[in-house]
């Protein structure tokens, strides 16, 4: 993707609402495209988290693997963000991403990422506001889901 | 409606049972002497009386124009549900009403209709559906959110699906939980709202599923600017005469059954989060 296509991509990205313009063209100048087949996986668990990626379409499925069952926690899709546990310091993955449909996506390196954000502490502080507004809204869902509101209530059950 | 039809059923008889989930079944029913079933409008319920297991208050969940018959989505959850679900064709049931408010479709006319539901609460938004499908021309785009807890408990697959397809209609599910066989959306039905396009001024939102649901449904659309006037709910809690005389389901100063079920948001909202009610 050339770097102006990049820019205006980036800029209608959900994600980077609110950022300033020269923000946007930073993270445009880290950002490269990637592509990701149906069923392939973008990163499995305990792997390093390496890259942080802007979803522009397909869907992917968070899962989690147990003994001889797998559990799909949350499925994320164009407008979202996926891997920002790469913004932190290095740490393995805790989940497994598996491309349900073919994805593109931008994609940043973590290293890169956080280095950028060290150097110039505005812009880190605006794209981990971005960031902490993401988690803030996963964990938000996650409690949610946790309260399981369409439990089964009574006994006399089919 | 009449006193007696108030109080006394009307005799009515199953003539179609359909398996929706491992635990949900939709019932027709039609009349069992005669008289002819009384007209509904979406959202309103009716009391079904089954001899010796109990009276209970359902949502009518079939089509407002088709008359003769009506319809109802039933979880077996205890005793008179499950005496509910496993009538055969034939057998008579005694119906009540309908009561309640409606869904507020005359005043939701030119605008855009959002539908949040979640697990049964789809039964009585779906003559609401009906109704916009058949005045397609009188509502802005439709968009239907709708969320279960897993893909086994989603009600009427094919209706969905076919709504999914139609012009200015956008229908989004999720569940809690998905198996990996499953390949649509896993979250909480509120991180839906990211995939759509609200306009919050031009909109009107009908709700309905577990209250807690609906209490951060209500939050989400209230932080994308969607002026709480707008915001319809059916607050479906238990009740037993569904005339407003027993108080069963009385919150604040509302009877659920005569005021409601269906209410504006600003009138719910000093009792939504206050269960000890
Ligand atoms: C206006 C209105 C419309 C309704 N529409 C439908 C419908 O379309 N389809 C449908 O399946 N059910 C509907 N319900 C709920 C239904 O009436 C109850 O599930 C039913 O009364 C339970 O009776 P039961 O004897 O089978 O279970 P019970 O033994 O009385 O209860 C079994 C369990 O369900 C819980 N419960 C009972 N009623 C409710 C309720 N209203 N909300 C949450 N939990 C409850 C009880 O606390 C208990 O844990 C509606 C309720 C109202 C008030």
């Amino acid at each position: 993707m050339e770097t102006q296509t990049l820019v205006g991509t980036l800029a209608k990205h959900p994600f980077l609402v609110g950022m300033l313009p020269h923000h946007v063209d930073r993270l445009a100048s880290m950002a490269f495209e990637v592509k990701f087949k149906q069923d392939e996986f973008i990163f499995r668990e305990g792997d390093e988290s390496g890259f942080f990626y802007l979803l522009l379409s397909g869907k992917v499925a968070l899962e989690v693997q147990a003994p001889a069952r797998t559990f799909r926690i949350q499925v994320v899709g164009e407008g979202e963000e996926l891997g920002w546990s790469s913004l932190l310091s290095p740490a393995r993955k805790c989940f497994q991403a598996r491309c349900l449909e073919p994805v593109i996506a931008l994609a940043f390196d973590g290293v890169r990422l956080r280095g950028a954000c060290d150097a110039d502490s505005e812009f880190g502080y605006c794209l981990m506001k971005n960031v902490l507004g993401v988690v803030a809204e996963r964990l938000q869902a996650t409690r949610l889901q946790l309260l399981d509101v369409f439990k089964p209530v009574g006994s006399k059950m089919i | 409606m009449t006193a007696a039809s108030v109080m006394t059923p009307l005799a009515a008889r199953v003539a179609r049972v359909d398996k929706e989930t491992h635990d949900t079944f939709t019932l027709a029913m039609e009349s069992g002497n005669g008289v002819d079933l009384p007209r509904f409008r979406p959202g309103q319920f009716s009391m079904l009386y089954l001899f010796g297991a109990g009276e209970l208050p359902i949502s009518i969940s079939g089509d407002p124009e088709k008359p003769g018959e009506l319809v109802y989505t039933v979880r077996s959850v205890g005793q008179v549900t499950y005496a509910l679900v496993t009538r055969k064709p034939g057998d008579s049931v005694g119906v009540r009403g309908p009561f309640g408010t409606q869904w507020p479709l005359a005043s939701a006319r030119g605008r855009d209709i959002l539908i949040v539901a979640g697990g049964i609460g789809l039964a009585p938004l779906r003559p609401a559906i009906y109704h916009i499908l058949r005045q397609r021309g009188d509502y802005g785009r439709l968009v239907l959110l709708y969320g279960a807890r897993g893909p086994r408990d989603l009600l009427y697959k094919k209706e969905l699906s076919a709504w999914s397809y139609l012009p200015d209609t956008q229908v989004l599910t999720t569940v809690d939980y998905g198996g990996v066989n499953w390949r649509g959306h896993v979250g909480v039905v509120t991180t839906l709202f990211r995939f759509i396009r609200l306009q919050p001024g031009q909109t009107t939102a009908f709700i309905c599923g577990p209250e807690l649901m609906m209490r951060y449904v209500v939050r989400e659309l209230e932080t994308r600017g969607m002026p709480a006037g707008h915001i319809h709910l059916s607050m479906e809690r238990n009740m037993k005469c569904a005339v407003g005389f027993c108080g069963h389901c009385q919150m604040g100063p509302h009877f659920i059954c005569k005021d409601g079920p269906i209410f504006p948001y600003p009138e719910m909202r000093p009792w939504l989060d206050r269960y000890e009610l």
